[in-house]
């Protein structure tokens, strides 16, 4: 049960204890916070889960496929730290992951 | 198509002689059983024979996501729609292109409709809303596609590409005129007059380019924004580039949110429960946005074209074979959505449909036609008991364009 916390575009935090083995997505979904909206469910089809990893834990994020990058590549503030949270597969290596949510899903 | 014919019995005959394109099917909205039956029994579908030629029907929800986001299998050139592209009058546009030429193109022009302009243009939208809907005729019986759904999005329209604003019901002309083609979709649209139409398009889009290139415009409308982009700035010397792109967007911005805007009224008059609901709680608007476009799905097909021979649960598709995703057979799909066919505004996970389409072409108005739609809806509830819908509404005859002509309503004031 590793603590992530997901930050807000307005500065606001919420640490949740994530569930390892499912995604980022789903665990931020299900601890209902906002800022992602995972139109497609998890599929890597609509780009609504946009998030950015502070860049200390990109490795333990692992490597995104061409599909997200090729969905990721249509968002117009996309950045290298971008990331689909539904890609993210959470890990116990995990523990104290700052994740930023962008200003808004698309 | 033969309008001699009646449409076959959905039950009884056999899949192979039904013809899963016939436009009637949409403009009798009597789709529904013939798609549950290819979803149930044939859900990759192979018809050897229809005005369009052959073609594959995906109708279950997965298998069309599957189909979206694997462009590299399945092309979206030269056409997403069932139609062949005409030879006299070719188009490109960027929803018919495979990335990487897509990504360039699409991105030059997707920030307008990026939600931080969208914030902008929330106020203006209301304002124009509002002055919509405080003159409609109350106490008459008047048709709310003229009303409100076209000159709410035509007023749209004009505003993302700075159109001049008394010339703004050209852009509806344009876009009917662009869809109705008979081979392109089973329209109704005279050949002839089309293409007088899109040349006129052409034409008037031509001078506003030059115009603006001139005026070294600081604006954020859709003609600027192909002239800032590099991969886009000379979009104007190639016409058959211009014109197609010109009327992806303003399909895009029309078609979509207009048919919505009335398929919301004709849901809420089939649903009395859910009008009430709503009434005792207008704060589940931006649900029963979602849930409109969904029960809508106001463009009933996307089509692709295999770039290989493969294999598609469990059926052998051929490179070149045309494949056609059924969008409104996805959003009524009943092992991905339950209880599909009913209209609920306060469904669990209500953005979980298929109307926006999936991966790379996924529409890219999506949250400007969500805000239209909630903005509308918050201001009618501001004024109006009820919009009741007075006869049947007449479709419009199309299997991509999933639309209305008429709807006859009255509107009740407070």
């Amino acid at each position: 049960m590793p603590r992530i916390t997901l930050v807000e575009f307005n500065g606001t935090g919420h640490t949740i204890d994530a569930e390892s083995g499912k995604t980022l997505m789903l665990n931020a979904i299900e601890n209902g916070i906002p800022g992602i909206d995972a139109d497609c469910g998890g599929a890597c089809a609509c780009g609504t889960c946009h998030v950015f990893l502070d860049p200390q834990w990109l490795a333990a994020a692992g490597e995104s496929n061409p599909l997200e990058d090729a969905m990721l590549a249509m968002r117009p503030d996309r950045e290298g730290r971008s990331r689909l949270s539904c890609q993210i597969e959470v890990t116990d290596a995990m523990e104290g992951m700052v994740v930023r949510m962008p200003e808004y899903q698309m | 198509m033969n309008p001699m014919t009646q449409l076959p019995d959905p039950a009884a005959t056999p899949l192979e002689e039904i013809d899963f394109s016939d436009p009637r099917m949409f403009l009798e909205d009597s789709w529904y059983p013939y798609f549950a039956r290819l979803r149930d029994e044939a859900p990759v579908h192979y018809q050897a024979e229809s005005p369009f030629g052959p073609f594959w029907s995906v109708t279950r929800f997965d298998d069309i996501v599957a189909v979206d986001t694997n462009h590299q299998d399945f092309s979206s050139e030269p056409a997403i729609v069932i139609g062949d592209p005409e030879e006299d009058m070719p188009l490109d546009m960027f929803i018919a292109m495979d990335p990487p030429k897509h990504d360039l193109q699409r991105k030059a022009v997707q920030s307008v409709v990026a939600p931080r302009n969208l914030a902008e243009m929330e106020s203006l939208i209301r304002s124009r809303v509002a002055a919509i809907l405080d003159n409609l005729p109350v106490g008459d019986t008047f048709n709310w596609v003229d009303e409100v759904s076209i000159n709410l999005t035509t007023q749209m329209l004009a505003t993302l590409f700075d159109f001049p604003f008394e010339q703004r019901s050209k852009l509806t002309y344009w876009s009917d005129m662009a869809t109705a083609a008979p081979q392109i979709s089973g329209g109704d649209a005279d050949p002839r007059e089309r293409e007088t139409a899109l040349l006129d398009c052409l034409a008037t889009f031509t001078g506003i380019w030059h115009e603006r290139e001139a005026s070294d415009s600081a604006g954020f409308d859709l003609i600027t924004l192909l002239q800032r982009d590099p991969n886009t700035s000379e979009m104007a010397d190639n016409p058959v580039e211009f014109l197609g792109n010109l009327l992806l967007l303003i399909v895009g911005g029309n078609d979509t949110t207009r048919n919505s805007a009335t398929g919301g009224v004709l849901a809420l008059n089939q649903n009395p429960g859910e009008y009430d609901k709503l009434r005792a709680d207008p704060g589940l608007i931006p649900s029963m946005v979602s849930e409109i476009i969904r029960w809508q799905t106001p463009l009933a097909h996307m089509r692709r074209r295999a770039t290989r021979d493969l294999e598609f649960r469990g059926q052998k598709i051929r490179e070149g074979d045309k494949v056609v995703m059924w969008y409104m057979s996805g959003n009524r799909d009943e092992r991905s959505i339950d209880n599909p066919n009913a209209f609920i505004i306060d469904r669990k996970n209500p953005r979980h449909h298929i109307s926006f389409g999936f991966g790379v072409h996924r529409c890219m108005g999506n949250r400007l036609a969500e805000m239209q739609l909630r903005i509308l809806w918050e201001e009618i509830m501001r004024r109006f008991s009820l919009v009741e819908v007075m006869a049947e509404p007449k479709r419009v005859q199309s299997n991509f364009v999933r639309g209305y002509e008429t709807l006859p309503v009255r509107v009740h004031p407070l």
